[in-house]
């Protein structure tokens, strides 16, 4: 086995390791596009222009803008909620 | 099940795992010694067969064909099921007798301009140069699947890039008009219809469900492989027309204010 | 030496399942099963993958060039574009969770069905 496919393995192992092991998702999805990266050089080291491709669009784009705007979504949600609660309070109080 | 009963599930089941997984590991070829003998036959048969240089493509699209168009309907499903999930409901700012709470949404409108910044006018500029490149650079990587590295699935996610840029420029009024749900549903659609169609067509016409019955015209021209390139076309089509409607609904639920009070009908 | 990218495989998919074992988030679980996912690519790639191999793409090439496997490789491609659109159902699915229950966490979630 060559040293650069060895060290991409290697590379690859970590990465997902560190995706995992990273709690807070606004960490995580910063660790998962890196390791989108990563699979996708490993795609091209071990000849397989096509799929490399395919695994660039994806992780660079998709799945990060998807997982952020989830994110900003649920985030949204624990406002209104709050503000909601809020207007509650000085609805009440007004009364 | 409590998360320790559950932790020690887990560390039995990884036992489990590596001793299936070594039984399996002996019978697998060496790491760089391949030895199946289907993916030399292709490599040796599916330039002369279907006039492709890119084997992959050649595989997903014709030797495989069936069993993409079970991937491209898993695609579908999901799109269909996300923008089901996703899709707006009615505003939970209403009150009991109705009426829209207005205090509580000008506060949350007043919450959403804050945060988000207008777009400067280089990145405004930048980001819109940069929509005709890139429709042409997916295109290209449509319409070259059966000789370079790239095709339907490539093409069609880059293809989708384009309305985003057109968001990040901070033009909501063109992101609304070119992602209008009609458009973007029926490209979806008719990138699946015309998939099944192409098969079809084999089935009638060439006696077997996608049987490839165009001329196959001269390897390494851009009007080649007969049918594979008509279905790349139409999985470009379906793909991009997927991760348009996946962007649109996710950037709505985010931004639904932004998009309503700046950019609505 | 020869065994080592079937335990990068192995490794992948069991530290994937043990974070979906252990998620506290629903965010969180959907990118570690991103990471198993992931494991069959490599075990994939893998088995299809033969040293001094070219890639499968005879443009400017004679046939006949030794290549790697390109039936794994038609494989992956599909199912890296699919996996995205399966993610977003599984976020659109957490989304609703929040919306509903106001917890992201699968642990509270049970709590709250008693």
């Amino acid at each position: 086995m060559q040293l650069l496919q060895m060290l991409i393995l290697c590379f690859v192992a970590i990465f997902g390791t560190a995706v995992v092991l990273t709690r807070d998702p606004r960490s995580q999805v910063i660790g998962l596009s890196f390791f989108g990266l990563v699979l996708a050089c490993m795609f091209f080291i071990f000849q397989a222009p096509d799929v490399g491709l395919s695994q660039v669009v994806i992780g660079a784009v998709a799945l990060p803008l998807m997982f952020m705007l989830t994110m900003a979504r649920v985030r949204r949600n624990t406002e209104e909620h709050e503000a909601r609660k809020r207007h509650e309070k000085k609805g009440k109080e007004a009364a | 099940m409590n998360p320790r009963f559950r932790r020690y599930f887990f560390l039995i089941s990884v036992v489990a795992f590596f001793g299936v997984f070594a039984w399996g590991l002996h019978d697998l070829p060496p790491f760089g010694h391949y030895r199946g003998p289907y993916g030399d036959i292709l490599n040796h048969v599916a330039v002369y067969e279907r006039h492709a240089t890119d084997v992959v493509t050649a595989v997903n699209f014709d030797y495989r064909g069936f069993d993409t168009l079970g991937e491209e309907s898993i695609l579908f499903m999901s799109v269909i099921g996300t923008s089901l999930l996703l899709r707006p409901q009615k505003k939970e700012t209403d009150n009991n007798d109705g009426k829209a709470d207005n205090s509580l949404q000008r506060d949350l409108d007043e919450s959403e301009r804050r945060r988000a910044p207008a777009a400067s006018d280089a990145a405004r500029v930048l980001t819109l140069a940069l929509v005709g490149p890139l429709i042409v650079f997916g295109w290209y990587i449509v319409t070259h699947g059966q000789l370079t590295p790239g095709g339907g699935f490539q093409g069609g996610v880059i293809l989708a890039t384009p309305p985003l840029l057109v968001y990040l420029a901070g033009d909501l009024k063109t992101f609304k008009r070119i992602t209008r749900q009609e458009w973007v549903e029926a490209i979806e659609g008719a990138g699946i219809f015309g998939f099944v169609l192409v098969g079809l067509l084999g089935l009638f016409v060439g006696g077997a469900f996608l049987q490839n019955l165009l001329p196959l015209g001269q390897t390494g021209s851009v009007i080649s492989a007969g049918t594979v390139a008509l279905l790349n076309i139409a999985t470009g089509l379906a793909v991009s027309g997927g991760f348009v409607q996946l962007i649109y609904v996710f950037l709505e639920q985010t931004l639904e204010v932004k998009l309503r009070v700046q950019g609505g009908k | 030496m020869s065994l080592f990218p079937y335990l990068v495989a192995a490794w992948l998919f069991c530290i994937g399942l043990y974070g979906v074992v252990t998620s506290r988030n629903f965010i969180h679980l959907v990118m570690c099963l991103a990471v198993v996912q992931s494991s069959t690519y490599v075990l994939l790639l893998t088995i299809g993958y033969r040293i001094g191999g070219m890639p499968p793409v005879f443009a400017g090439v004679p046939v006949g060039t030794p290549a790697v496997d390109p039936v794994v490789q038609a494989l992956m491609l599909t199912d890296i574009v699919v996996e995205a659109t399966v993610v977003a159902l599984l976020l659109s699915l957490a989304v609703q969770v929040h919306k509903g229950t106001g917890t992201l966490n699968p642990d509270h979630l049970r709590e709250l069905q008693g």
